[in-house]
């Protein structure tokens, strides 16, 4: 499926707006982000498996929250992340 | 033991500073002489650094510990004097949280030390929370040390994770004795000073004779907030500490502080962030006081920035402005921002939060300011360079 890269973890994905990868829920998706891109999971998702404060993670427009979230090949994942601060 | 190591011969080379700021980081490079500067970066713009040190052991292997925005924290590490750069593999994170228990979160990595000469490779990390992490791969992989993350005692240290820095709470000032691997300190703010002589696998508090006038208690056993602690590098079983209530120094064999700042000029007080010692005498250092009054302006008392430096273990300080502002100038340089090089007479490098590097290459007597406009200034360390 796609899964659009907001521009501060762009330099994970070669730049790449938009890449693909494959799983049946969102945590396997970002899982498989990882493989295919060392390093971008641990920069959205903390060491207990929350989605860090401040990124938000969209599956078709909706918001979601868990990493269980199930997934189909259609669906699109969108990662944004807040730009707040001095 | 030994308890003091054979002095090196002063170092002659170029200079390095590398500049950890809120915004990347940043090179400085001296001249043999150490009167011309050269500057190179950023590196990471945008990128939050706390801290980046040069491997002293090999001198091309550089770490800088960063977070991006929001995105969360990581080691970047270089190989090749910041040519290039990877991620680490694994950065400091915490152990997963059984179901149904709250794990912890590292927020960012504040502090980094390289291990002994004698276990390349070796370094120790510093976290926000406070946490201590080891690798063994030169930055690649990070593991806990549960010896300390997991200890029973560690909230009741700590006061918990809304203690601490208005940043958070740091683990800081992690100490390697020269003589022995297995020997560490660490500092947290808050917490205090703890030791381990079993390479991390247990801890004791070090605080007897150190001040938390904060707290109910002014003399408790933990929960002090020292700023910054060092040990000398050929006296191990000498250390000095910058602490939220004063300068302190300790002889271990005594194990109890002493207030050595008692001897600062009361106008100017003994509060700061940052402490250097001498690379080779264990009876010099310097500090960068600033204004604890009141609400804590963590500003150069009275708008006059000046370092302090004793050359008799702490019985009697000496002003060294000559160079700075005299007056209307309200800097604020923390605990990682102040660092000496090796060569004789010695060098001594500040930065600021306004971003403003000043260096003196004899030991204090005259500032040159040798960068500015840079971002807020988190870390400025010295590593001597091949001739």
């Amino acid at each position: 499926m796609k899964v659009r890269i907001p521009a501060p973890l762009r330099s994970y994905t070669r730049e790449r707006h938009e890449v693909e990868a494959a799983g049946s829920t969102l945590g396997a998706v970002l899982g498989d982000l990882e493989r295919r891109y060392p390093g971008i999971r641990f920069r959205m998702i903390d060491e207990q498996d929350a989605i860090r404060r401040h990124i938000r993670i969209f599956v078709n427009g909706e918001q979601v929250r868990s990493l269980q979230v199930p997934l189909g090949a259609a669906d699109e994942v969108l990662v944004v992340q807040a730009l707040s601060g001095g | 033991m030994n308890p003091s190591l054979a002095a090196p011969k002063p170092a002659a080379g170029p200079v390095l500073l590398v500049v950890a700021t809120r915004k990347g980081a940043f090179l400085l490079r001296s001249d043999p002489a150490r009167r011309g500067w050269r500057l190179s970066g950023p590196l990471f713009l945008g990128h939050t650094v706390h801290h980046g040190l040069l491997d002293p052991r090999d001198r091309r292997t550089l770490l800088l510990a960063a977070r991006t925005g929001h995105l969360g924290p990581t080691v970047f590490r270089s190989l090749d004097m910041g040519r290039t750069w990877q991620e680490a593999v694994r950065p400091p994170a915490f152990p997963k949280a059984a179901e149904g228990r709250k794990g912890r979160v590292v927020d960012h990595v504040f502090w980094l030390t390289p291990g002994l000469t004698a276990e390349p490779g070796v370094w120790y990390a510093g976290t926000s929370p406070q946490g201590l992490f080891r690798s063994d791969d030169a930055g690649a992989t990070w593991s806990p040390v549960p010896g300390f993350n997991d200890h029973p005692m560690l909230e009741k240290w700590t006061g918990g994770e809304q203690d601490g820095t208005p940043e958070g709470p740091k683990l800081h000032s992690i100490l390697v004795d020269p003589r022995d691997p297995a020997h560490l300190y660490v500092g947290m703010s808050s917490g205090g000073v703890f030791e381990s002589r079993d390479r991390g696998a247990s801890w004791a508090p070090l605080n007897a004779g150190c001040l938390a006038d904060f707290l109910p208690d002014p003399h408790p056993e933990y929960g002090h907030d020292p700023h910054c602690v060092r040990l000398h590098p050929l006296a191990p079983d000498i250390l000095y500490q910058q602490n939220h209530c004063g300068i302190y120094r300790m002889t271990r064999s005594e194990g109890r502080w002493a207030r050595i700042g008692a001897s600062m000029p009361k106008r100017v007080g003994d509060i700061g962030f940052p402490m250097v010692l001498h690379p080779r005498d264990p009876d010099q250092a310097w500090v960068f006081p600033m204004d604890g009054g009141t609400v804590w302006p963590r500003t150069s008392p009275g708008g006059r920035p000046a370092v302090y430096g004793t050359r008799n273990a702490g019985k009697t300080w000496q002003r060294l402005a000559a160079g700075l502002p005299k007056g209307q100038a309200w800097l604020t340089v923390k605990r990682q921002a102040m660092s000496a090089d090796r060569h004789e007479p010695v060098g001594i490098y500040f930065g600021t939060t306004n971003g403003e590097i000043w260096a003196s290459r004899n030991q204090g007597a005259r500032w040159t300011c040798i960068a500015r406009h840079l971002p807020h200034v988190y870390a400025v360390e010295a590593v001597g360079l091949r001739p």
